[in-house]
């Protein structure tokens, strides 16, 4: 019984991620580990700035359609 | 044995797409329409995306992409299929594949069904798929800068000028879709309007309370827009307040126009990104919905296979089937817009070229998929009430008796009292002429969930797919004058410097404000236009958004034959051919044609015979100089979209041709081959 809890448990999580991932709600985290991991002497951006800066480069090309 | 499913979905595919072709003299179940489809997705992603994949595009799992050569964690990052297949899909499914098949329904269920699937598996997903791994292959450059890079520096501008184009057109009949939803209906206004306060709560709650937590905002959007959608149901029953919502077209395309201008020069947090945000979820929540209910009520097509407009005399455009149900469907069998996303955000998230496929094909596929659903949703309708809800009083007639008769005389059954009867049962005083695919889409929607989730709920339920149709135009109307605006600027740049700075306000005020113009005049005509203005508007953005198709495939044969695979050039030359041949036949038609229900100058001549002879009532006769200005206008502007096309169909020729003669090219902009560093990349690489 346990082993079906800890199984659904782990799908819940993956699919949370997931979620997270595609919706763009963990990009700074994710900015934040790249920035860790590449570049770790400069100081990252706040998490108002990256956001504010990820939408308008979002929106500066064609990112929707008809 | 790996054969046997593929086998066994060629079987069904072929039963079904049978079934649905011959049983041609009685009602046929949505269920035959909707297994055909997917058979022929599945079989299309199966053999044929493999197949070019493989051969014409040479694939290879083991080399790098920008996403990954560029990572920066920011616009190039790798990211899993699955995920880079959600945004694109978000990104290229707009009110496009809802509109078109709905006015394309009134040649009956057959001809759009047929061409959303055939144009999609080789048109549509291929332009898509191997734009993206084009673009892919070139470090996410667009669409136009490949134009420029591999043909030359007017085929370039040609796609500028078309895109620029196509902005306009698709802002204006978008514009005059939601206006047409929303016309003397308080509940429709009120639960639109009240979507924009709910934007600007969730945007600042993104940048300045919580920054960042899309997933927190969205909920709170979405909430907030059941909220409207309550708050309008019972606006609708207040004497005092419903009136402060009950306007004529003309001041709903103020507002509109407006509103894009406000959308266009205020920073992106507040308005733009979170309205996306809202409009995104609402998008796949309900598109799921719809699936589930389709195959759960299993409804009956009312419509007959073929109808008696294929003539060419329908009531909601003129034109023959051949080449009209080309030009109306354009997103959801094949859309040239999807090249400009397909060499946009989506390139620089590729980990891995062998994604191409799913993201590329796969994304289409499912938009294809969502046509089809629309399909359904206006065919299920009785073909009667589907006219009286489509149809132009300049057509039919202005009062109901007179729309009713004229409807019942073309053999399609309905009265006064049945349109009465689904007007209280959704919420509305009238359904009558509400031209523009958005409101019998959403009668078919309503009925659809109604019968599954309930139908005490119907009127609920059509405002719920109002709102859900007039969230997604605003976001396509807003980003569109956004990046329309970007254009403009870029322009203007060449002419004078300062222009061209995207961060000046004077620049952004008056770019912004040429933009919202271009597209507010051709609104606003359609707005004034008897027969309800989306009978000139969409043919015009089917046309160019089939030339832009055209421009994305003639970069892809162009590349193609320039990479030494001329064998294989027909997987992009036989859909570019097509869309050349629909595409100069509606427009020369559109051009010439002597008929008044499809010839724009024809149309304008006979307007201006009729005013000079006094023979227009009054309030036409007002309107009327204004009528025939726009209609030559639009006939010029059909002739200038036909240049375009022409004009980088041949530039692809001339580049082929010395390509074929061995005379010297513009090299490649192709980057460098680097092998992939990133994990599974190496294994997936060995066959």
């Amino acid at each position: 019984m346990r082993g079906v809890a800890g199984l659904a448990a782990r799908h819940a999580a993956a699919l949370w991620s997931a979620l997270r991932t595609a919706s763009g709600d963990d990009a700074y985290e994710r900015y934040r580990a790249h920035q860790a991991a590449r570049h770790a002497l400069e100081p990252p951006l706040s998490r108002r700035a990256f956001y504010e800066d990820a939408q308008r480069r979002k929106w500066s090309g064609v990112s929707r359609c008809c | 044995m790996r054969r046997i499913p593929a086998a066994l979905l060629a079987i069904v595919g072929a039963i079904a797409v049978g079934g649905m072709a011959l049983q041609r003299h009685e009602p046929i179940n949505a269920l035959w329409i909707l297994t055909a489809a997917v058979c022929v997705y599945l079989l299309g992603y199966r053999f044929y995306a493999a197949w070019i994949a493989a051969r014409v595009l040479s694939v290879d799992a083991g080399r790098a992409t920008p996403a990954e050569r560029l990572n920066n964690g920011r616009d190039f990052v790798p990211t899993h299929r699955a995920i880079v297949f959600g945004h694109h899909f978000a990104a290229i499914a707009g009110p496009g594949p809802l509109v078109g098949p709905t006015l394309a329904a009134q040649f009956g269920y057959l001809p759009g069904t047929l061409w959303i699937l055939v144009g999609a598996v080789l048109g549509g997903c291929v332009q898509d798929m191997i734009i993206l791994l084009l673009s892919t292959r070139r470090d996410g450059r667009s669409l136009g800068q490949m134009a420029r890079d591999e043909l030359g520096p007017l085929g370039g501008f040609a796609a500028l000028i078309g895109t620029l184009i196509i902005m306009i057109i698709l802002s204006a009949v978008l514009g005059l879709v939601i206006v047409n939803v929303m016309k003397h209906s308080p509940w429709a206004t009120s639960t639109v309007f009240a979507t924009i306060p709910a934007a600007l709560i969730v945007g600042l709650y993104l940048r300045r309370w919580r920054p960042g937590r899309v997933l927190e905002g969205s909920l709170l959007g979405v909430l907030l827009m059941l909220l409207a959608l309550l708050a309008g149901g019972w606006i609708d029953h207040q004497p005092v307040l419903r009136p402060l919502f009950d306007y004529a077209a003309i001041a709903l395309a103020g507002f509109v126009i407006l509103y894009g201008f406000c959308a266009a020069i205020l920073p992106v947090w507040l308005l733009l990104a979170p309205r996306d945000y809202l409009s995104t979820f609402l998008k796949l929540g309900t598109v799921a919905l719809l699936a589930v209910a389709i195959v759960l009520t299993h409804p009956q097509i009312r419509m007959p296979a073929v109808t008696a407009f294929a003539d060419g005399t329908g009531p909601l455009f003129g034109g023959k089937v051949f080449p009209f149900v080309f030009i109306t469907i354009a997103c959801g069998a094949v859309s040239g817009f999807h090249a400009l996303v397909a060499s946009g955000t989506t390139p620089k998230l590729i980990s891995n070229e062998a994604d191409v496929r799913l993201v590329g094909y796969g994304s289409m596929a499912l938009e294809s998929f969502v046509a089809i659903m629309a399909l359904i949703a206006a065919t299920l309708l009785d073909p009667g009430v589907y006219f009286a809800i489509n149809a132009g009083a300049g057509v039919v007639g202005a009062t109901p008796a007179a729309a009713v008769h004229t409807i019942s005389s073309w053999g399609f059954p309905v009265t006064v009292q049945q349109m009465q009867t689904l007007a209280s049962a959704m919420g509305e005083r009238t359904l009558f002429a509400r031209s523009g695919g958005a409101p019998s889409l959403a009668v078919g929607m309503a009925s659809i969930f109604g019968s599954t989730f309930g139908r005490g709920l119907l009127a609920l339920w059509y405002h719920f797919a109002i709102m859900f149709e007039a969230v997604f135009i605003m976001a396509v109307l807003d980003a569109g004058t956004r990046v329309g605006r970007f254009m403009v600027q870029d322009l203007l740049g060449h002419l004078w410097q300062p222009l061209g700075r995207t961060s000046w306000y004077p620049s952004v005020l008056l770019a912004s404000a040429l933009m919202v113009g271009a597209w507010g005049y051709f609104l606003y005509i359609g707005v004034i236009d008897p027969n309800g203005g989306v009978n000139i508007l969409w043919p015009l953005f089917g046309i160019s958004n089939q030339m832009l198709a055209g421009i994305a495939l003639s970069v892809a044969t162009g590349i193609i034959i320039k990479s030494g695979k001329l064998r294989y050039a027909l997987v992009t030359l036989a859909p570019l051919a097509w869309l050349a041949l629909v595409t100069t036949t509606a427009a020369w038609q559109k051009i010439t044609s002597a008929d008044s229900r499809i010839g724009l100058f024809a149309a304008a001549d006979e307007l201006a015979r009729q005013l000079a002879l006094g023979a227009l009532p009054p309030e036409r006769a007002a309107v009327a100089p204004q009528l025939i200005f726009n209609q030559r206008l639009d006939a010029w502007l059909t002739m200038l979209l036909l240049a375009i096309l022409w004009f980088v169909i041949l530039d692809m020729a001339r580049v082929c041709a010395r390509r074929l003669r061995g005379l010297p090219l513009r090299s490649s902009s192709e980057a460098p081959y680097q092998s992939s560093r990133l994990q599974g990349a190496a294994a997936q690489a060995q066959p």
